[in-house]
Formats: C-alpha cells, structure tokens, sequence
C-alpha cells in the first residue's frame, strides 16, 4: 500500500543525500569516485555502494538509506538495460520518486531515451561538476517539496 | 664520465641566460604578460621558459642515453627501431559473440593490422558465465564473450594461431583464457614453441584501475605468478604478463604516478618470481609492459624514454640478469581513452594521432590507437579503422619512423626525461619502505594517490586551468552534428541470447565424470598451493566453463571487495 | 510540519514489514525534532529486547567486512539484523562519504537485514541522539540484533558504544602500537576482542598479547565478565562462528546477570536525557531569535528568558529524577 502525502518538512532536513551506484560488472569507477568526492566537498551526503551492484541491491540501499537521489554511473554500455530495469524496480517497491540520474559513456542519442525511460538528468563526460551539483540539488529540493512515500 | 659541455662554454651560456632573464623578459612581460602565471605539464611539472646546456651541465652522455638497442636503451631496445621493422599494429578489438570478433580481426587484419588484439566483455573479464545473473545486459557489450573453449575456437576460425600473435586483455580469469588459447593452437596443430601473444595478467594494477579483480591481493598475484612460471616453461614465446600503466593512468594517475606503480608493479613481480626459485634471466625476457599515450606530448615521449633506463638499471643493477634480453622494456601504448570526449567527437582522431605520434617518438613496441566514437560506444567499423589508418600515416609518411629517438638531445626533453625519472625513483622509494607494491596496494596507498590525482585533475579543468577543446573552451551547444556519428549497432539481446544458449549446451554435452574430476583437481591443487595451470588447462579441455573454473578458484581464494578509499 | 497522523502511519507501516516507511522513519529518527519525540513514545513499551551490539575499532581493521559475515551467521540462526554505520564527516564542507555499507551490500536484498548510514556530524541534535532513536526504532519493530560501527572516537561516538549491550573491540595484527592505541577510550572496555586478518603471520602474537591484557584485567568493562579474544579473518570467513558464539555467551551473560536491564535502563536513560537537552536547545533557539530580532534589548531578553528556561526545565527534569 502506498500513500500519498507532501513531506513539506523535509525541505528543512539538513543535507541533500546522494546515493553513488556502479551497477553491473564494469570497473570504470574514476568518474563515479571523482563526482562523490565533489557531491561531498559540496556539503553533500553520499552513499558510494561500490563496484559490481545489481539493480536489486541499489534499490534496497536507496530504500534503507532514504536517499534524495539515485546516481549511476556507466561505462559499460548497458546504460539503457540498466535504466529501465531501475526504474522498474523502484516502482514495484513504492520508490519511483526518488529520481535517477546517469552519467558516463553514454551515446547523445540515447540521452532522449534514457530520459523517456524516467532518467532525470544525463551528464556527459566533460560536463561541468557545478552544473551537476546545481541540478542535483534542484532534484533533491523539487522531491522533498512534493516527494512521497 | 665525458661532459658534453665544457665549463667555459657552460658559463657563457649561464651568462646569456642571467642577461634574457634580467633584461630581455621584463622588457617583454611589461608589453605583454604571458598567458598563465605558471606553465605546468599535465602532471603538474613546472616549466621554465626554454632549456640550455645548463639545464643539462652534468649529463653523462654514455650514462644516461648511448646507443640504440645498448644499456640503458633510453634511446630504445632495439639497434636499428623501426627501420628495421615498424611497431606492431595492434587493434584492441572485440564486441559481440564469437562470430561478430571473428569478422571483425579478419577486417582488420585484412586492413593491414599485424597483430591481434582480444578485447573481452565485462562478463568474460570478471570470470562469470553468460547465464550468470550478473551478466545480465552485458554479455558481448564491451567485448568479446568467451566462457568456453568452443567460443574461442570461433574467434579464431579461419585465424591460423601458428602466424598470428594475439594480445588478450585478461586478468584474474588470464589462466583460463589462456587455457583456452592454448587448447585451440594445439587443435589447429600449432606447435607450444609457436604460440605467441600475450595475457595482460597484472592483477596489482587491477586494485587500481580497470578493477576487474576477482582475487584478494596476495591470491591474485600467486596466481598470476602461476601463469608465468608456466609459461616460459611450455610456451617460451608467449609474454605471460603486461605489466600495465594504461588502467593506472585512465583512472587518473599522473605520467609519473603511470610510470612508477608500474615499475613497482613489475618490482613486485621480479622478487616473486625469483622467491619461487626461478633465475631472473629465464622469465625476464617474458615481460612485457603497456603505457597509456596521453595529450602532453613531450611529457609522454620523456616518460616513455625514462621507462626504459629505468627498467634496465633495476633489471641489471637490482636484481642482476646478465642476458641484455633481460633488461629490455618492451612496450605496447594504447592512446588515452580519457583523453577523449563526447564533445565535438571528431576532434578525438587529432588527439589520437598527438598521441600516437609521442608512443612512435617514445619507441613503442606496438600501438593501439583509439577510435574517435569511443567516449560513446565500442568503435565502428568506420572509426576502427581511421584509427588504424593514423598508425599507418605515421609510419608511412611523416619520416618520424627513419631516424631512431630522433628528440634525444633536445636541451628539454632530456631534463624532463631526468626529471620525470627523479620523481618516479621517489615514489618507488616509498613503496620500497612499505614492502613493496603488494603491501602498498594491501594498504591502499597507490589507490589514494591516483583517486587524489584524478580530483585534482577534475578541478583543474573546472576552474579553466586545463582547457579542453570543445569541452570547456570552445564549446559547442548544437549537438545535432554529433548525433548523426554512425555507431556500432548489434543485436545485443540476440547475442546474449546466443552465448547462453551455448554455454548451456557445452554444459550439456561434455562428459560429466571427465569434467568433475578435472575440477576437483584443480581444487585440491589450489588448495595445497600448486601451480593451478596445468589443471586449469586440463579442466578447459574436459569443457568446464569460465564460471565453473573460477568459481572453484574462489571458493579457495576468497573474492575481493574493494573498500571505499577516500 | 509533518502531521503526527502521518508520522505514525509511517510506523505502522514499518511494523507490517514496509521497508520504505522504515528508511523515512529513520530520517525523522536522525533529524531530531518534536516528531521524534512522537515516534520515541508511540514506540514506547514496544522493545521486544534487542541485542545491542556495538562493534568498534581503529580504521582499517576490517570492521564493516567482519560485521558482513557476521550477519551472513546471525541469518542463518533465524535472527533479524539492523546495522548502524556512522561514517565520519568531512570537517571542511560538513559533507560526507558513506562507504561502510559498501562491504555489507550482499545483505541489501535480504529481507531480514536492514543497514543505515549516519555521519558523525550530519545529524541534527548529535550523533547520539540519532542512533540512539534509530536503535528504538529497529528494537520495536523486532530486529533481534541490532548491531553500531563506528570508529569510536569523539564524545558522541564514546556514547553509542557505552550503550551497546556487548561491545566488540576489533583490532588487528602488526602493529606493537594498534594494541596501545587499545588502551585509549572506548577501546578499552570491550566485552569481546577481535583480532582479525589473523590469516596473516603476526596474528598469533597480537592474539597472545591480547589474552595476557585480559586476563590481567587491563581490559574489559566492570563486572563479572572477563573479555573474551577471538581471531578471526574476515577476507577467509575463519573465526566468525566463534565471534558470533562469543557475542551470544555475553548476551546470556548480561541476561543471567540481570545487566541487561540494567543497560537497557542506561540507554533509555541518556537517550531522554539528550532529547530533553535537544528540544531545550531548540527552544533556546527559537528564543534567540525573537529576542535577538527586537531591536535594543534583545541581548538582555533573551539572556533572562534563556535562564528561566534552563531553570524551569532544569527543574522538571529533576522533579522527574532523571539522573
């Protein structure tokens, strides 16, 4: 059973808390590692859950952790298998509104349909940490201000 | 000791300096300041103006460059380098099934490639069969998938192993892929003292970068260690091991960060090998190394040039080999992966070709050069092979090919490469005073130090102190253009479909007492320590799967879990 | 402001096994305000007992891998696991990275394990206050052990570890100096000591060091309890059984000895007594800030109305003889 309700509190909660995910088995993690030291040395709190995660297990962190937002990062190609079964996955267990975002090697094109698919945001390597961190924090207050659980 | 300069000329040229730098660049800087206050190399070595024969005032010639193909063969290993034969054309390639790989390499090697180049996908490089549930999505993406000798021999097919080398980029499970070489070369009727190639086989780096890891530490260089000592006792013309900066610099390290864990690295695996009572000179001709070639041109080709008087001195000096052989470096160079970006994307075959360009300077051995699409997808046919092309227009027509070491002399190279070699000896010293590089990594400190390099390098460009070309200066907004690059396209699903269903039926046909008992031999053997090659070999040709032979080994070495370094 | 209709609908949820009202309960648990308090009563005459188990240790000792295999053990004697990481928090931006539950993954999925991250720093109202809430929380809603990592270092740290039932000091094997550090703070009054990566060469010195401090009594908590030293390694799996075996002795120790209500009381006790000095501080705050906002006198306001405060709560609490 899920219920609808606006957490208008939350928008006091102290920090914006950020869950970094590596799903599946590849071992690129320099981009992921670089983006938790910037999320934290922007005040962030983040969850880094390592390397080879299934999407089950970053799905039940969120969930345990109560997390603002979902980051993943991919360089393996599977970017869109991977989306979809997340966000798959956070509707069955009543977590759809915890919005994720994708980084990585990710082809222009499927930026349109990473994004179809529920993915909020898409960065681009060479995107800039700012413009990531301005958009997390939008998504985190936007959630807290209308999110549900 | 020979000077190459005398003390009066020395003085002179100080005097000539003292005067520009007293009169002639205030002058110029009051017109017209210069760019940045400070001018450093991507690994954030500060820069002088221009370098003079002071710079260099006791440079021992004999000492520090000699000749080609002599100690210390800084100007390379070689006596004749490339006029004699150009470095290997090397294609890392791979996508798809077996079938897809096998089309691809005769592509290539019909495009004038002259070795092989295995790239295997995620499944493959941890270890897990195609039907594992952490393969899900990922079979065939990155590479080629290979969970079982059949696969192999279908990327070969129509591939005599007997004329070809192949390089296959494979770490922990590097025993069973090489098994499974082996099992094809000898169906083919290839002779062992005829099968060449390469296993990457260097699980320190993998702590650091690319972390395909399976094993914890001491595990995964034991067995490492197993497959070289097999090696140049039954296949003495394989290089059992590369001993890789490429993972180290693509997760962020600096050129001398890149250069001294891997001569740590290497380090490690000398004192081991020799621990298990093999003479240096049997094994030390068998190694093999793998740079990354990135965009800071002179910084690489000094980097590459301290690389192997570095090399060469440890291998003679340290550990005492006789054999010449033995203090050779040779090298493959991939160019930088990191150094590409989305942005603007055909902007990558010009870095490619800088880069490219520094490897051939620095006296690679082979040469791997990146396909423009790459920051997006595994290459396109298309891309492959302008990246192989930019190989060939090096060799065949720039001339940079005809004269050995041809930037030996120059007043900056040569500081630079001293300066670059200072550092890394620095950074050896300190892993020396841990234990070597199994302890350091054990204790994370390489790990720290890349992870540390590769935010710094993040802020640098965030502040504009490192500009990129269309990434943070002249940037483009219309991305209408980029999406219009024709990318590989695949059925992936099908492939995945296709490994699974072949696993299942190898798993199904094999002879099930043959099978079990090779696999519960090779954990007794792992269990008492043994070298696990030969029952590994043994297990691929009774048809135990990749997963399978793995699963065994860690079930008895434990796996790793990388801890959160920060 | 949440209303209390739903905060308490979001335990009623977690009681019948919703995962996702639990983490948002946590988050109310962990930010600490008049909610809290509302969570903390209803809560009130639920525990079913837990075992509170705090595992401690200098860094890199292996605690969060150790901790994982021992959930591995506890599962398969049927009991539920909650985990607590505190993670440090970085002194410069006040953010922070939470890797402890990195090792601790495999159990994400598991139904009957539920692992949270806290920073040191992060929670409003203290660290302390936080975990001790959550620890409320997990033992009402019938988690059977409920295990606390942190490093142990700092007040509030020293405080989640004293109201642990068992204490589990892990340290390992090399270094003279690690068991020195043993000697400093909460290190010292381990029920249990832990060395592991004991699969290395060094181990059985640092264990035999560790049983003669012990035995000595050098080590331990006050009581009839004498320290138990395991080994272990956390890499091979080796030694966990035992740990575990270990952690339910003291538990039927603390049982049979009455201690455990005892230190069910003393828990209970600081944590009523941090959230009374929360929801003071709060209002203090609050005060500040209306005074503070009147022009002139506002210093002088607010300083009398902040005493009379002190006094009058000050006064409550004692006519409640609370400690």
């Amino acid at each position: 059973m899920s219920m609808e309700r606006t957490l208008n509190h939350h928008t006091t909660r102290r920090k914006v808390k950020v869950l970094v995910a590596k799903i599946g088995l590849d071992g690129h993690d320099r981009g992921a590692k670089v983006i938790a030291r910037a999320l934290r040395d922007a005040g962030f709190e983040v969850v880094y859950t390592g390397l080879r995660q299934t999407v089950e297990q970053v799905v039940a962190a969120a969930i345990q952790e109560d997390v603002d937002i979902i980051g993943v990062n991919q360089h393996e190609g599977s970017h869109i298998y991977i989306a979809r079964k997340l966000v798959e996955k956070l509707r069955e267990y009543g977590a759809d509104d915890i919005p994720v975002v994708m980084g990585g090697s990710i082809p222009v094109v499927d930026v349109d349909v990473l994004k179809s698919i529920g993915v909020k945001e898409v960065f681009l390597p060479g995107t800039p940490i700012r413009e990531i961190v301005d958009k997390l924090m939008k998504l985190a207050e936007e959630r807290r201000r209308t999110g549900r659980v | 000791m020979v000077k190459l300069y005398s003390k009066e000329a020395l003085e002179e040229i100080l005097k000539a300096y003292k005067d520009w730098e007293e009169n002639l660049l205030p002058q110029w800087l009051s017109r017209m300041p210069e760019r940045q206050e400070e001018f450093t190399t991507l690994s954030g070595i500060p820069l002088k103006h221009f370098y003079t024969p002071a710079d260099l005032k006791d440079f021992d010639y004999m000492e520090k460059l000699g000749v080609p193909g002599a100690y210390p063969f800084t100007r390379g290993i070689h006596a004749t380098m490339y006029r004699a034969r150009l470095w290997t054309m090397r294609m890392f390639s791979g996508y798809g099934g077996p079938e897809e790989t096998n089309e691809r390499l005769k592509m290539l090697i019909r495009a004038g490639e002259t070795g092989l180049s295995l790239a295997f996908d995620n499944p493959t490089l941890v270890g897990v069969d195609p039907d594992d549930p952490l393969a899900e999505g990922a079979v065939g993406v990155v590479g080629v998938s290979v969970p079982t000798v059949v696969d192999m021999e279908v990327v070969f097919r129509d591939i005599n192993l007997g004329e070809v080398t192949t390089n296959m980029t494979i770490n922990a499970p590097a025993p069973v892929l090489l098994s499974f070489y082996v099992a094809v070369a000898e169906k083919q009727g290839v002779s062992y003292d005829r099968i060449g190639g390469t296993t990457q086989n260097d699980p320190l780096k993998e702590f650091i970068g690319q972390k395909t890891h399976v094993f914890p530490p001491e595990a995964a260089v034991k067995v490492a260690m197993d497959v070289i000592e097999w090696s140049v006792k039954n296949i003495p013309k394989w290089n059992p091991i590369s001993i890789s900066g490429y993972h180290i610099r693509e997760a962020g390290a600096t050129a001398v960060q890149e250069l001294a864990f891997t001569l740590a690295d290497g380090i490690e695996y000398v004192r081991q090998l020799i621990a298990r009572g093999l003479d240096v000179d049997e094994f030390a001709p068998r190694l093999s190394f793998f740079f990354d070639a990135h965009i800071n041109f002179f910084e690489e080709i000094a980097k590459f040039r301290a690389a192997r008087r570095m090399w060469a001195k440890i291998m003679r000096d340290w550990f005492g080999a006789k054999k010449p052989r033995s203090w050779w470096m040779r090298f493959h160079v991939q160019t930088a992966g990191c150094s590409l970006y989305p942005q603007q994307p055909w902007l990558n075959i010009v870095r490619t070709t800088i880069e490219a360009l520094a490897a051939v300077l620095g006296g690679c051995q082979s040469l791997h050069t990146n396909a423009f699409d790459e920051p997006f997808r595994v290459p396109s046919e298309f891309a492959a092979k302008i990246a192989l092309r930019t190989q060939q227009i090096i060799a065949y027509e720039t001339g940079v090919a005809d004269v050995i070491d041809p930037l030996a002399g120059s007043y900056f190279i040569e500081w630079l490469t001293d300066e670059i070699e200072e550092r890394a000896w620095r950074y050896i010293e300190r892993i020396e005073r841990m234990g070597g590089m199994l302890e350091a990594v054990k204790k994370g400190y390489p790990q720290r130090e890349v992870e540390e390099a590769a935010y710094r390098f993040q802020r640098e460009v965030e502040e504009g102190k490192r500009l990129i070309v269309g990434v943070n200066i002249f940037r483009e907004e219309d991305i209408e253009e980029v999406r219009r690059v024709p990318l590989l396209e695949f059925n992936q699903e099908e492939v995945e479909r296709r490994q699974k269903e072949r696993v299942r039926k190898v798993r199904s046909m094999r002879d099930e007492v043959r099978w079990r008992r090779a696999l519960d031999e090779l954990r007794r053997a792992a269990e008492r320590g043994e070298n696990i090659m030969p029952y590994v070999l043994n297990a691929v040709k009774a048809y135990a799967t990749l997963g399978e032979i793995m699963g065994v080994l860690k079930d008895v070495y434990g796996t790793y879990v990388e801890p959160p370094y920060y | 402001m949440a209303t209390k209709d739903y905060v308490l609908s979001l335990v009623e949820r977690a009681e019948r096994g919703d995962r996702r009202a639990l983490g948002r309960l946590l988050t109310i648990l962990e930010d600490v305000s008049s909610e809290t308090a509302w969570v903390l009563e209803y809560l009130a005459g639920r525990s079913r007992g837990a075992h509170v188990i705090g595992v401690t240790g200098i860094p890199g000792s292996g605690k969060s891998s150790l901790i994982s295999r021992m959930i591995r053990v506890l599962r398969d004697k049927g009991y539920r696991v909650a985990v607590i990481t505190i993670d440090p928090t970085s002194p410069l931006s006040s953010g922070a990275i939470l890797g402890d539950r990195l090792r601790m993954q495999e159990h994400a999925t598991d139904p009957g394990v539920f692992i949270r991250s806290v920073t040191t720093a992060g929670a409003l109202g203290g660290l302390s206050l936080s975990a001790l809430a959550m620890i409320e929380a997990f033992d009402a809603l019938g988690y059977d052990k409920v295990i606390v990592e942190t490093v142990g270092v700092g007040q509030s740290e020293t405080h989640v570890m004293h109201a642990a039932d068992t204490i589990v000091v892990v340290t390992m094997p090399g270094a003279g100096d690690d068991v020195q550090a043993l000697k400093a703070g909460v290190l010292e009054i381990g029920d249990i000591y832990v060395v592991n990566k004991s699969d290395k060469p060094e181990a059985s010195k640092t264990y035999e060091y560790m049983l003669f401090v012990a035995e000595k009594g050098e080590i331990g908590r006050s009581g009839a309890w004498k320290p138990v030293v395991v080994k272990t390694s956390s890499t091979l799996g080796m030694g966990i059984r035992e740990l575990v075996e270990a952690v339910e002795k003291h538990l039927e120790y603390l049982r049979n000895s009455g201690e455990k209500l005892s230190r069910l009381s003393s828990r209970r006790r600081l944590l009523v007594k941090l959230l009374a000095e929360k929801i003071v501080l709060d209002l203090l705050d609050k005060v500040a800030e209306e005074e503070l906002a009147k022009t002139h006198e506002g210093l002088e306001g607010f300083y009398k109305r902040a005493i009379e405060i002190a006094r009058t709560t000050g006064e409550k609490l004692l006519n409640l003889k609370i400690q």
